[in-house]
């Protein structure tokens, strides 16, 4: 019989770190499903919502959430569609069923990427120490989400709540080094 | 460092872009039928544009989408931002 393998993250047996202001958590093995398709195109549309349960973000930059299913925009036709660990054969299933026929792309990419979480108070003063994007709340705030650069690693971010809560998608080969960087980086905020 | 307002994102920082040269350059429709001189400067041959200039930027860590922006070389001031497809603006310095 064939062995079991075992799902395993880089950031395996890392606890919480950080700050008390801000706190980093690691949230293995979200499902992650890469879709592309044409969002001016109502059948594909309706599929998708069919399917996860809220038709892809047209606005740039925004998530659409619907349960315990998000889809974040990642470009003009490009949307990472996240759902709870184990389900990314589940959600693979149901967008190739509704999505049948059409001129698509449907990619699981749960193992290509890790979410760090990170909540607190300080959390956008953390991530302004090595991030790019415009971070204050009058530009970025609670259902936003953006691909950028953090400390030289890309990544994409997207704010949860005004505490506030990011989640932190990065690669998996990027995780460990963007982790400890992100614990140094809290450092100083208590 | 400057500001580029992606026509995809918005505005960002210029570190989550590269740019990749000179816009509007069409390829040739035939390659088998022109010269090795000819194919070489569809290749290589650049303007040195001092003033307002047509180029090709990605927002390669952002949504990865291509587009051109009009720039004035002697300022670094970015004229006029537009899609792959689109006819380049006139602008004025
Ligand atoms: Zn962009």
């Amino acid at each position: 019989m064939a062995d079991v393998v075992t799902e395993m993250s880089p950031l395996d047996g890392r606890a919480g770190s950080g700050a008390d202001t801000a706190v980093i958590v690691e949230h293995p093995h979200l499902s992650k499903i890469n879709l592309r398709g044409d969002s001016g195109d109502q059948a594909f549309m309706d599929a998708v919502a069919d399917a996860v349960g809220a038709a892809p973000p047209v606005e740039a930059n925004t998530v659409m959430t619907a349960g315990k299913h998000s889809i974040l925009w990642l470009s003009p036709d490009e949307w990472l569609v996240v759902t709870p660990e184990g389900k990314q054969g589940d959600m693979e299933v149901a967008l190739a069923g509704t999505l049948e026929g059409q001129h698509v792309s449907i990619v699981d990419g749960t193992d290509a990427r890790t979410t760090i979480r990170l909540h607190g108070a300080d959390s956008r003063n953390v991530l302004m120490k090595g991030c790019p994007l415009d971070l204050h709340p009058r530009i970025f705030g609670p259902g936003q989400c953006a691909q950028s650069i953090l400390a030289k690693a890309d990544v994409l971010i997207h704010q949860l709540d005004d505490t506030p809560t990011y989640d932190i998608y990065v690669l998996y080969s990027f995780s460990r080094y963007l982790w400890d960087w992100l614990a140094d980086a809290a450092k100083g905020f208590s | 460092m400057f500001l580029i307002d992606c026509p995809y994102c918005g505005p960002r920082q210029q570190t989550e872009f590269h740019c990749h040269g000179e816009a509007h350059i069409a390829r040739p429709k035939d390659p088998d039928a022109i010269s090795d001189v000819e194919w070489a400067d569809y290749l290589f041959n650049r303007s040195n544009t001092k003033g307002v200039f047509y180029e090709r930027w990605v927002h390669n860590h952002g949504c990865r989408r291509w587009f051109n922006l009009a720039r004035d070389t002697v300022s670094d001031r970015i004229l006029a931002v537009y899609r792959m497809g689109e006819k380049p603006p006139r602008v004025k310095k």
